[in-house]
């Protein structure tokens, strides 16, 4: 395994209970890339994007063994603080979970809690550009007070994108960030990937063949647990190794 | 700050917050077990009497009746003279106060306690025989420890002569603890040593049963139409917000509205547990109703689907399917709500079951108490006798608590289909 | 008497049954038609409509029975004894023609009196015949009803059903007329108080002391001054602020504590802790109040009194303190099992969106899981407020008797329950304005706590709404 990747797990094992969800998993993750994690459903991929930001930890019969580094050092190690991790490694969720609060007050909650902003100009500083990036800034800068709620799907799940970037991260994870919204939606979202990419190294795990192929530089194909093949997404898709993962991408099955 | 100070302060404000929530449940813990211990290190001596061995001679010329004494002649006994006599023998002094004194160590009920034995007792004519007769309650408290001995004796409820007496009966041993049987069987008294909770305990007794049969059916019934048959209109809603609102209500309106209306408009008779059970039922309908309901609307829709589909009437569907499968859901609900009204004083208080009742009731017409006024009573007594009274009532009404309770966690547990 | 009557109703409609039942075929052959329903049916159709009837004549009757009796007797006394009296007096006389009666009157009775019991005895003796003569005719006369009915072959079971469909809705309006009845009665009691004593007097006025009024004779009119000073003795702002001041010490205990077991057993606890703190929690509910005032009374109330003579504070061995401590206690429950509910309610995905910002569990719970629980919490500190409100037993034994307007938590002050208690315990003479204070206490106390338990109701369906 490469020592300059971002992001490296190292024969990765998760069990949920009894039940085995990941069987050993070695996979790296390039910095300033988009890698795309494909599979049906239910076969690990969003159990093993939960495991780079040990967001598992939250599910108290889910056991990892293994190890996954990032920037070379092991984030299973028991001296690694769990919260800081989370400032470096942010997340966007399937179905968009703006908080009950105002949209300045989404965006600005992850600074304070980690004291980034020293003070109220700063803090609007920070939402500003995290809106920007995430290209809600012009639809919203006249209502930053409104709840978070009142927005539209697309829109609040750009509003969770800029939330993520606001604490300044070095990675985003994103589970399916675009299956609860529409074409529109999902494109805008997959034009702001793009942007994304030059200042993140983002992991996404998508349904859908066609998004792995418009965003991704890297893809990794999943099934029953297993990490079948893992390749640069043109590989992947024109000409894949395994006979599996070209079932799997022709649509024989999944 | 730095990093690292700044996530010290945060991990630490994290652990201070969760200490926060394990003090809170451990002082709700804490305060139910001083409750738990004072009412026991001060109840259970309650259940014990101190009684004086008094020696008796039934000869037949002190109960001034023949050898074979005639019905008539044994109704005449004065067996208060005659046990008199024999109390006097205790202590023998000439001075009249003294004398005094020496009586009240013995329960006022004294003549009563020998009346009874003699009454049950064939072939003691002419015999001498020890009786333990109950001591009366400053004696017995004496004797338990409660009073202090070395304060003076103005300051004393016994005084110096009383306690010449009982040290020598304790030195001759004739003071002994025996269990009360008094304390679960008699009615009030103003004596402590011979009050007991009989007559509370029936009235509870009887004001559940009334409310239990008022309330059960009614409620069932009620449960049922609103959950099975009553249309969505505008009137069931009103119904449903009434039935919400009542189980609200301060039980001590319901005390206003057995006072104001079954006592004055329909003028039952006062303090009588028919009256109370009446307002307990009033005052537990709703709380029958709601879990009721719930354990209706969590049958299946399926049951009710392949009951009609074999042709039974929606009547029939919901009497012979529905309600049965309900039923262990609406009986724990009961039973809680049983135990509810059983705990409750207020409105008991308002309809007149406070009267100073000595008689144990024989049935739900006659005037009566109940358990947890009868703690109400006691509390505000001055003598020190009813302390331990008063905890010890508490115990048994805790412990009729506990029993209804569990019975309706384990009647749910046990019949309760879990529906997948 | 009734017990016989009521013996007889259920023996006839027990034979009606039988009969229906096993002469169906036969009634059905005679009259050419096929029956529609099982024989029992018949039977109960007939049974019903032969004792429901009887039953409700005899539950009316006996209900209105001495209301009538009443109003029977105290005209004649009028029109006997040409005295205008007032309701008092009659009220009184009523009563001693009644104790009489029952042979529990003490004194020598008068010759009206017993004139009156007489009377008594013969309206209570007619009321007996015409009840008899009412249910049998009533029992014959349904009975033939139904059974004609029958012979016309009608649907059984559709009419046992309906019977019983109407029997479903006659419960259910039960709620509805307690409720009437608790209106009725506080109503028709506050009424005649505030005809004594003004409205503004009573809610706003300073100075809470009904003795006043005790000694009054109700048959002496009052003089202009004489009303004014009465009027000013039953002032309720004390009692008011009592109430408020021992709810507020209550919630003050109730709703850290409650909140944070809330908090830790839904976030923090193990599932075992969590199986064995919650119902251990719901035990402290389950205690009687008595209980509760007995411990404030007699532990509590001493405790505080040495401490604070330890301290050299004065301290009232009444205090608002005692009496709120244990009342706090004991809604502790309340605050902690709905807010449990609805700290559980927020969706998961909320906390995972923080904790993936980075945030501590803490943080988490504090930023975003309580202020998207608040409605809810704030409808359950709501109740529980207004189960403080209309608490009794612990403020009658723990709290003090003497209305006073203090803020001094050491000191001894009075509540609207515990004046309540105070007032209709004891002989009272129903019609003067003391106890009928009461129940003027009692209609401020319903419609407070109708509203607070409105407001908390419509907060936390509004919170439903929002995550529906």
């Amino acid at each position: 395994m490469s020592t300059s990747a971002k992001i490296s797990a190292n024969h990765l094992n998760v069990f949920y209970g009894q039940k085995q969800a990941l069987f050993d998993i070695s996979l790296d993750i390039n910095q300033n890339e988009v890698t795309a994690l494909i599979g049906p459903s239910g076969c690990g991929k969003s159990t093993f994007i939960r495991c780079i930001n040990r967001m598992n930890d939250v599910i108290d019969i889910c056991k990892v063994e293994g190890e996954i580094a990032i920037d070379g050092k092991n984030i299973y190690d028991p001296k690694v603080d769990v919260v800081s991790l989370r400032e470096k490694v942010g997340m966007v969720f399937q179905k968009p979970n703006p908080f009950p609060k105002s949209i300045y007050e989404n965006v600005c909650y992850g600074p304070k809690i980690h004291g980034i902003a020293q003070s109220k100009d700063e803090l609007d500083t920070i939402v500003e550009s995290s809106l920007k990036r995430a290209a809600l800034w012009n639809e919203v800068k006249d209502r930053l007070q409104e709840p978070g709620t009142s927005l539209s799907g697309g829109q609040q799940q750009r509003l969770c994108i800029a939330r993520a970037i606001s604490v300044n991260p070095e990675v985003i994870l994103m589970d399916e960030p675009c299956s609860a919204l529409d074409p529109v939606a999902t494109a805008k979202i997959e034009e702001l990937i793009d942007e994304l990419k030059k200042t993140f190294t983002i992991v996404i795990v998508t349904h859908s063949m066609s998004q792995a192929v418009r965003v991704s530089q890297k893809t990794g194909f999943f099934h029953l647990g297993k990490l079948i093949e893992v390749g640069s997404t043109e590989k992947i898709f024109k000409n894949p190794t395994n006979s599996m993962t070209q079932d799997y991408i022709t649509g024989r099955f999944g | 700050m730095t990093k690292e100070q700044r996530l010290k302060k945060r991990y630490s404000a994290e652990k201070r917050f969760k200490q926060y929530g394990i003090v809170s449940i451990c002082m709700a813990l804490l305060f139910v077990g001083l409750l738990v211990f004072k009412v026991l290190s001060e109840g259970s001596s309650a259940f014990v009497k101190t009684t004086i061995q008094l020696e008796l001679n039934f000869d037949t010329k002190l109960l001034n009746i023949s050898n074979q004494p005639t019905k008539e002649e044994i109704a005449d006994i004065d067996f208060y003279d005659f046990t008199l006599k024999h109390i006097l023998k205790v202590y023998p002094t000439n001075n009249r106060d003294e004398e005094k004194l020496l009586i009240k160590l013995f329960t006022s009920d004294f003549e009563f306690e020998v009346k009874k034995f003699f009454l049950n007792n064939s072939d003691i004519l002419n015999k001498v025989i020890t009786l333990p007769i109950t001591a009366s309650s400053d004696l017995d408290q004496l004797h338990k420890g409660n009073y202090q001995r070395d304060i003076t004796e103005d300051r004393r409820k016994i005084s110096n002569f009383q306690l010449k007496i009982y040290d020598q009966l304790l030195e001759n041993k004739k003071i002994n603890k025996t269990f009360n049987n008094y304390f679960l069987v008699k009615g009030d008294s103003r004596n402590p040593e011979i009050a007991g909770i009989g007559g509370a305990m029936l009235g509870s007794l009887f004001s559940i049963l009334v409310c239990l049969i008022i309330s059960f059916p009614i409620a069932l019934l009620a449960a049922v139409y609103l959950e099975e048959f009553a249309p969505k209109n505008k009137f069931t809603d009103f119904i449903e917000i009434n039935i919400n609102n009542l189980a609200a209500v301060p039980s001590i309106v319901f005390g206003l509205l057995g006072l104001g209306i079954l006592l004055n408009v329909f003028e039952l008779p006062r303090s009588t547990s028919l009256v109370g059970g009446i307002t307990l039922a009033l005052m537990t309908l709703p709380r029958i109703i709601i879990p009721c309901r719930a354990s209706l609307k969590a049958v299946p829709p399926s049951i009710r689907e392949a009951a009609l589909a074999v042709g039974a009437s929606k009547v029939q569907t919901v009497i012979h399917h529905v309600v049965p499968l309900a039923m262990p859901g609406t009986l724990s609900g009961t039973i809680i709500g049983l135990a509810q009204a059983l705990g409750e004083t207020a409105p008991l208080l308002l309809i007149g079951m406070v009267a100073f009742v000595v008689q144990v009731p024989g049935n739900p017409l006659d005037p009566s108490a109940s358990l947890p006024i009868q703690v109400y009573l006691w509390s505000e007594s001055a003598e020190r006798g009813f302390v331990e009274k008063t905890s010890a009532t508490i115990m048994v009404l805790l412990g009729f608590l506990i029993v209804m309770n569990s019975l309706a966690v384990y009647a749910r547990q046990k019949f309760e289909k879990k529906w997948i | 008497m009734n017990i016989l009557i009521l013996g007889f109703i259920i023996i006839f409609s027990l034979s009606c049954f039988f009969f229906g039942k096993s002469r169906i075929k036969k009634i059905a052959s005679i009259n050419q038609f096929k029956p529609k329903a099982l024989p029992h049916f018949y039977g109960f159709y007939l049974s019903l409509w032969c004792a429901l009837p009887a039953l409700l004549i005899i539950f009316l009757w006996t209900i209105f029975e001495p209301f009538i009796a009443k109003y029977f007797i105290i005209s004649s006394l009028e029109v006997s004894t040409n005295i205008k009296s007032n309701a008092d007096q009659l009220n009184l006389t009523y009563q001693k023609i009644k104790a009489f009666y029952f042979g529990t009157f003490s004194g020598t009775a008068s010759e009206q009196i017993k004139i009156g019991a007489a009377k008594y005895a013969s309206f209570v003796a007619m009321a007996q015949n015409a009840k008899i003569v009412l249910v049998v005719t009533s029992i014959i006369g349904f009975s033939l009803l139904a059974y004609k009915k029958i012979q016309n072959n009608i649907h059984a079971r559709e009419g046992v059903e309906l019977i019983f469909k109407s029997v479903l809705i006659i419960c259910s309006v039960v709620a509805v007329l307690t409720t009437a009845g608790i209106i009725f009665s506080l109503l028709l009691e506050s009424i005649k108080f505030f005809s004594q004593i003004h409205f503004f007097d009573f809610l706003f006025g300073l100075e809470w002391s009904p003795q006043k009024a005790f000694v009054r004779d109700a048959s002496v009119a009052l003089s202009a001054e004489q009303s004014k000073e009465l009027g000013k003795a039953f002032g309720a702002i004390p009692l008011f602020a009592g109430t408020g001041f021992i709810a507020l010490i209550a919630m003050s205990v109730a709703v850290p504590i409650g909140l944070f077991s809330a908090i830790y057993l839904a976030e923090y606890a193990s599932p075992t802790v969590r199986k064995f703190g919650k119902p251990v929690i719901e035990i402290l509910a389950g205690i009687p109040t008595v209980v509760y005032g007995f411990f404030a009374a007699l532990t509590v109330g001493p405790l505080i009194k040495s401490i604070g003579d330890i301290m050299g504070l004065e301290v009232s061995s009444e205090s608002a303190l005692a009496a709120g401590l244990v009342m706090g206690v004991m809604i502790i429950p309340f605050v902690s099992s709905l807010s449990d509910d609805v700290i559980n309610a927020v969706p998961q995905s909320l906390r995972e969106g923080s904790y993936a910002l980075g945030a501590t569990k803490s943080e988490t719970i504090k930023q975003v899981v309580l202020p998207a629980a608040l409605p809810g919490i704030i409808g359950s500190i709501l109740l529980a407020v207004s189960r403080a409100i209309g608490e009794t037993m612990i403020v009658v034994m723990a709290a003090g008797l003497a209305a006073n307007l203090t803020i001094n938590p050491l000191d001894s002050t009075t509540t609207v329950t515990t004046q309540i208690v105070m007032i209709l315990v004891g002989d009272q003479e129903f019609t003067s304005a003391k106890t009928q204070a009461a129940f003027a206490l009692g209609l401020t106390l319903f419609l407070v706590t109708l509203i607070l338990n409105f407001i908390a109701l419509r907060v936390v369906n509004k919170y439903r709404e929002k995550y529906d």
